[in-house]
This record gives C-alpha cells, sequence and structure tokens, in this order.
C-alpha cells in the first residue's frame, strides 16, 4: 500500500514536472511593448483632404488582382448604402481590401473616409493568431501567410478595427483577406501603396511612421481650426502605421473614439502570464492535497485491518 | 431493452454467458447479448430512435454541403461575426459543461472522497465525449480542417490563447481517453492495461486539474482579445476566471441532468451501486454544485464593481444581463438550498438543469448575443442551427452506445482470480467449475 501511494506520488510529480518542461516555455513570451520598427513606413490619410472619388477603391483592386466590383468604381451611389438595418456602412472585404465611405456630421460638409488595415505596430490580428500567419515586416507592413492559417478567425474577432475578412464562399482554400500595404509588389522595393499613388488630392500621405507624426502635428499646428486636435493612430492601441487626421471629433465619422492606448494583446498578459504559474504550482498543491486527504484514512476501495493502517501511517510521517 | 428484460434477457455484465457458461465473443459483447435480431428489434421500437433518424437524415446531407460549398453556404457567419453557432455552442458551451470529469476525478482520486465513486465514471465519460465532440464542432467550423494540427506541428503561434487552448485540448482530451479507457479495459477484458492505468491514475488526474483550469480559463482569455465588441456586463479583466469558476458547477450539473436522463431512460443498465446511490451522490453534486454558483455570482458582482458598470444594469443589456443571472445563477442557488435542507433530489435535479441551461445562456451571450452589442444581431442560418443539432444528436448516440455496453453505470463482474490464473495456464475456453457462478464473481479493484 505505501509502496503504492509512493509510486504514484512520484507518478504524479514526474507527470507534473514533465507538463511545466514541456508547456512551460512556450507561453512565457507574454512581456515587453513593442512600439514598432524604427524605420517603419506609414500612411498619412487627412480626411479634410479626401473628396471621394474612390480612385484608391479602384487601384487597390487592379493592384491586388481583385474581382471586378458590383458597381463600378466611379458609381457614388455606394455611399448611401447602409447594411443591417442601417447600423453599419460598407466594410472591407474578400473582394475589397479598401472602401471609402461617406459621414454627415451635424452641421458640415461630408467627410470621406478611408477604411483599410492600419497595420498596428503590435497587431491584435498577430498576437491572436495559433500558427503565426501574421508578421509585422521591418517595412511596416502587416502581411499573412496563407500556407499556414487554420480558418479559426480568431485575428478577426481580435482585430479592433474590423479589417480582416473571409472567404466564406470557398470550400477547399477559404483564406483571410486583406489589405497587405501592397508589400509583395511595392513597399517591399521601397514603393508607396497603390492608392497612395493615385490619390488625385495629396489625401494620403507615404512616409516613414516618426516623420509622418511630426508632419500630422505640424498641420494641426499651421491650420488652426482645421483639424480637431489629435492624429489618430499615434497612440491608439499601441500605435497604427496608418494614421488619420479629421476635420471633426473622430466618433461622427466612424471611429471608436476612446479605443485606449494599450495594445489588444495586453489584455490577455495577464492571463498568460498566471499560466506557467498554474503548471508549476498546481502538481505539488494538488497532489498535497492528495495526501493531506488520505492520511489517517483507508485510502483503497478494501477494508484494511488495523496492522496494516498503522504501518501505513507509520510509513508516512 | 425493457421488455426484453422481463422476457429474461441479461444484458451483457461480465465475461461469461450466465446461461450457457461460455464466454461472450466479441461480436456478441457488442450486441449486448441479444442476438442481431433482438437488438434491432429493440432498436427499432424506441421512438427516440426515429426521432434521431430523422435529424440523421437532414443533418448529414447538410453537413456534407457545408464541405462541397464552404462555410457561406451553410451559415451566417460574417466578416464581423467570425464565430457563429458551431463555436459558440459547440465549443463555448460543450467545454464548460464537460468539466465534470476533472471535477469528479479530484473528488475522488485526490480529495479521496470514495464516496462519489459510483457516479465518478459517467463523470469522466462526460467529459471524454464533451470534449470530443467540442472539436468535432471545430471540425466543422473550422476553414481548413485538415490543418487542426498545424499548431502542434507545423507553425507556432505560442503567444496566443488559441495555442493554449489547442495544445490543452489535445493533451486534455489523451488523458481522459486514458481514465476511460479503464472501462474498456475491463470489457474486454486486458487487465494489463487496467492495472497501467490505476497506477498513473494520480498522475493523470493531477495533469486533468492543471489542464482543465488552464483552458477552461482560456477559452475566457480569448474575448479579452474583443474589449470593444463583447458587451461590457459580459467582459472583464478576469473573464477567464470567470469561465473557469462557471464551468464548475456547469460540469457537476451536467452530471446530475445525464444521470438523470439515465435513471428515468436506462434503469436495465445501472446496477444497484449505480442507482441505490444516485440519490445521494445527486445531493452532494449540487452541494458543490451551489458553492460554484454562489462563488461565481460573487465574481460577477465583483467585476461589476471592479469596472464600474452598474450604469449598464438600467439599460436593456442590463435588463438581459440581470436576468440571465437571476434565472441561470440565483435561482438554482435558492433551488439547491432547498434541496440539500429537505433531502429533495428531485428540486435539485430541476435546479441542475436549470444551471446547465444558465451558463450555455451565458457562454451564447458572450460569444454570440451580447458580441457586436454596438453593430447589429446576428441570428444564425436555419442550416447551421440543424448541423449544430445533428452533431448533438451523432453525440447522444455515442454517448448511448458507450454507456449501454462499458461499465460506467454497472460493475464488471470479474472471474474470481483462480479462474483468471486458470485461465492462463490453460488458454482452453474456460468453464467455470464453481457455482453458483454469481456468487462467485467480486468486483476486481
Amino acid at each position: 500500500m505505501s509502496g503504492i501511494s509512493r509510486r504514484r506520488f512520484l507518478a504524479a510529480s514526474v507527470a507534473g514536472c514533465a507538463a511545466t518542461t514541456l508547456a512551460g516555455p512556450k507561453k512565457a513570451l507574454a512581456s515587453g511593448t513593442f512600439s514598432g520598427y524604427p524605420d517603419g513606413m506609414g500612411v498619412l490619410v487627412d480626411l479634410t483632404r479626401c473628396v471621394g472619388c474612390r480612385s484608391c477603391e479602384a487601384a487597390c483592386n487592379k493592384e491586388q488582382k481583385l474581382p471586378a466590383p458590383g458597381r463600378p468604381f466611379d458609381d457614388m451611389s455606394v455611399f448611401d448604402e447602409t447594411f443591417h438595418g442601417g447600423k453599419q456602412k460598407r466594410r472591407p472585404d474578400e473582394n475589397a481590401y479598401t472602401v471609402v465611405n461617406r459621414y454627415n456630421p451635424e452641421g458640415g460638409a461630408p467627410v470621406y473616409r478611408k477604411v483599410q488595415c492600419n497595420h498596428c505596430n503590435e497587431p491584435a490580428c498577430l498576437s491572436s493568431c495559433f500558427v503565426n500567419a501574421y508578421t509585422k515586416t521591418p517595412e511596416g507592413a502587416v502581411i499573412y501567410n496563407s500556407k499556414v492559417c487554420v480558418g479559426c478567425r480568431t485575428c478577426m474577432v481580435a482585430c479592433p478595427y474590423q479589417v480582416p475578412a473571409y472567404s466564406y464562399s470557398s470550400s477547399l482554400d477559404p483564406v483571410i483577406k486583406k489589405c497587405i500595404f501592397c508589400y509583395d509588389t511595392r513597399l517591399k522595393k521601397g514603393l508607396p501603396p497603390a492608392c497612395v499613388e493615385i490619390c488625385p488630392q495629396e489625401a494620403l500621405t507615404f512616409g516613414k511612421r516618426k516623420e509622418l507624426i511630426k508632419i500630422g502635428h505640424q498641420r494641426i499646428e499651421t491650420h488652426p481650426g482645421r483639424y480637431v486636435e489629435r492624429l489618430y493612430g499615434e497612440k491608439e492601441l499601441g500605435g497604427t502605421s496608418w494614421m488619420y487626421l479629421a476635420p471633426v471629433a473622430f466618433d461622427q465619422v466612424g471611429f471608436d473614439p476612446s479605443p485606449g492606448n494599450e495594445p489588444i494583446i495586453n489584455n490577455v498578459k495577464d492571463f498568460l502570464g498566471t499560466v506557467p504559474m498554474v503548471l508549476a504550482i498546481w502538481p505539488a498543491m494538488f497532489t498535497g492535497f492528495h495526501l493531506l486527504a488520505k492520511k489517517h484514512k483507508g485510502h483503497d476501495e478494501h477494508e484494511h485491518d488495523a496492522e496494516q493502517q498503522h504501518g501505513e501511517e507509520g510509513e508516512e510521517q | 431493452m425493457k421488455s426484453l428484460i422481463s422476457w429474461g434477457v441479461k444484458p451483457v455484465d461480465s465475461h461469461v454467458n450466465g446461461k450457457t457458461d461460455k464466454p461472450w465473443t466479441f461480436k456478441q459483447k457488442l450486441f449486448l447479448g441479444l442476438t442481431p435480431g433482438q437488438y434491432l428489434g429493440q432498436a427499432l421500437r424506441n421512438p427516440f430512435n426515429w426521432i434521431l433518424g430523422i435529424i440523421f437524415a437532414i443533418g448529414l446531407p447538410l453537413i456534407a454541403y457545408r464541405y462541397f460549398f464552404g462555410l457561406g453556404a451553410v451559415t451566417h457567419a460574417s466578416n464581423d461575426y467570425p464565430w457563429g453557432l458551431f463555436l459558440g455552442f459547440g465549443l463555448f458551451v460543450m467545454v464548460p459543461l464537460s468539466a465534470s470529469g476533472f471535477l469528479l476525478g479530484t473528488a475522488v482520486e485526490i480529495f479521496g472522497r470514495h464516496d462519489f465513486e459510483p457516479i465518478e465514471r459517467l463523470a469522466l465519460l462526460n467529459g471524454l465525449l464533451g470534449y470530443f465532440f467540442a472539436v468535432v464542432y471545430l471540425l466543422i467550423d473550422l476553414g481548413q480542417p485538415w490543418r487542426l494540427p498545424y499548431p502542434m506541428f507545423v507553425s507556432f503561434g505560442p503567444a496566443a490563447v488559441l495555442f493554449l487552448v489547442a495544445w490543452h485540448v489535445a493533451t486534455y482530451l489523451s488523458v481522459q481517453v486514458a481514465e476511460v479507457s479503464v472501462s474498456f479495459f475491463e470489457w474486454v477484458g486486458w487487465l494489463g492495461g487496467k492495472r497501467f492505468i490505476r497506477r498513473i491514475a494520480i498522475g493523470l488526474t493531477v495533469a486533468g486539474i492543471i489542464l482543465s483550469t488552464l483552458h477552461q480559463g482560456a477559452l475566457g482569455a480569448l474575448f479579452n482579445y474583443a474589449p470593444g465588441k463583447v458587451h461590457p456586463l459580459w467582459y472583464s479583466s478576469f473573464q477567464w476566471i470567470h469561465f473557469f469558476c462557471s464551468a464548475i458547477p456547469a460540469g457537476l450539473c451536467m452530471v446530475i441532468v445525464v444521470s438523470t436522463i439515465i435513471k428515468k431512460t436506462m434503469a436495465w443498465r445501472c446496477d444497484s451501486n449505480f442507482s441505490d446511490n444516485l440519490d445521494r451522490c445527486t445531493l452532494g453534486l449540487a452541494k458543490g454544485a451551489s458553492m460554484g454558483l454562489i462563488t461565481y455570482l460573487a465574481i460577477k458582482l465583483i467585476a461589476i464593481a471592479h469596472d464600474n458598470e452598474w450604469g449598464y444594469l438600467a439599460t436593456g443589456w442590463g435588463a438581459w444581463f440581470l436576468l440571465e443571472m437571476a434565472v441561470g445563477v440565483v435561482l438554482p442557488i435558492i433551488l439547491f438550498a432547498y434541496a440539500i435542507r429537505h433531502e429533495a433530489v428531485k428540486v435539485a435535479r430541476l435546479g441542475a438543469m436549470i444551471t446547465v441551461a444558465g451558463i450555455a445562456l451565458n457562454r451564447l451571450n458572450t460569444a454570440l448575443i451580447a458580441f457586436n452589442w454596438q453593430l447589429y444581431q446576428e441570428i444564425p442560418h436555419v442550416f447551421e442551427a440543424i448541423i449544430a443539432l445533428t452533431i448533438f444528436a451523432i453525440y447522444i448516440v455515442v454517448y448511448r452506445f458507450l454507456l449501454y455496453r462499458l461499465p460506467i453505470l454497472y460493475s464488471w463482474k470479474a472471474l474470481p482470480e483462480e479462474a483468471l490464473a486458470a485461465k492462463a495456464v490453460r488458454p482452453a475456453p474456460v468453464r467455470t467449475t464453481t457455482s453458483p457462478a454469481g456468487a462467485m464473481y467480486r468486483k476486481i479493484d
């Protein structure tokens, strides 16, 4: 009896240690914050300059070889489209990596806002992906490897900007579809993305992210009254490569006005931090409970005679 | 089945056919000792099988349809609602209801509460099947299910919560297979395997506690990725503790619910050790569940206070939240208190059913209903609901298949050791010379 219990204890300890060593190192990566690659590129979107011509949508469609749109790119009636009972405007999907929406702020001229992946410094999609399909490149782009994607769609749940889309219609090779900053065809070679290049209004400015931050603040300073004093994306959710200047409060043009400055991964760091603790502490704790619970009690289902029990207690003390 | 027993048919519960003194063959064991004709007859007489048949007739082609035409053809899963009913129900509801395995394992093996032993095997099986079918739901929902082993072998995203879920569910499934295999080894008569598992039982159980703590919690932590999307009342920075804590009453109550159904529909398969102890065990489980529920209620209130969300309680969402709490948590606490005080087992069973529904509602609220609360409400596609129901029906069929056969609800009557030894010496089919046979059989353990 005592032999078995010792063996069981050892087995439990070994199992626990094995679990700790096997699983421990994999999880302990949740530390530090990353504020972007020093020479990462970005785009400054100036909503005061955008006139809603949709040429960026057309350029993106051509560059990324996406299917022809349902309505042509010069059809401005798409700005009146709403979905789900008027609660939602157009959003990027598997056929369009960027869309422009029109907002009508109270008592002002319409404001057009371009939506695409903002290429976060600490992307939620990247940190939530369990097969590491996403990469934040030193150039600033958040790119995606469809070869390893399992299709769990956690990145879509995690993205605070609701950007990644999924090709639900495909049965054999459904993948995530999102803006990749024209990484393969342009950014890698130092060229601006197609949408920036085509923009006739210079509403989109391509450059190093740290330069764009300066430019953004300069514009706010040199044109008092033209902008609200906020460079959206400079700090929001850990910062993004694409940043916005707007003439009206950001919640009036479809932004979350207070997403906080913490990147999404900080929300799960507490939990990830407890994982090695549980792995390390639980085996000893519960094996200890087991030993405490069985002391002075016959453990097995069988009845023991007094002598055996006496011997067992003696052994354990 | 009941009528067959009244005619004197005795379902297999040992290696040896009591009437002919011959060992059962594997095929006979599969047919429960009935002739194929008898077996088919009892299956066809059961109206529930006809309902299952109808579900399969509609649902199985739909599952094939999903694989040929993609998720878009059968679900309303969209770019805003990436997770629909398959994960909302199949993963987030099935997993907490399957916490029973590690809970009863802990009670019996770790804390030495051997008075729960009659129901331990049922709890272990309930855990195993719940997890297994959560994975089946996952295989329906994943865009590329054939890549399910990728996080294990191909590409690693170790800092992701889902990575943890994947690894822990996979490891825990193997732990549970090992735990339940004891019954299987008894059934096929391989005692070496059984002895081996008994020897590592403590290790398995402790591994089960670790893995359960972490992945029950991790399912909650998944929603910490979406702070702006889940309604604040269902979101907390301590989400993982909420999910883990509520899994405790959920798992215990699921055992009560399943055992109640068994008592009503499968009494012939239960031996006296199970049926005579069921009421006592039910009240014991109810005690555990009520403590879990009270703790859960407390941490829910703490979460509201911590994030100062009292204002939301006055809104429509707040009313829905309060309803979930009142019906799914407070009402069962009251019912359990009454049941334990008055030893009213039926009240405890009612409380357990409500708890299971309440926790299921909580998970559906978090994953679907209060998700994207500022956007719009997604209604699952009718095909999606039918497929979810079909998988659940397969779960019931597998559950019943195993309960009919493996010694879960009854004790396997083993041969006396002498006979076993004799069997080892003489490999020829053994005729037990001792009589009356039943008196000599005892539970080996």
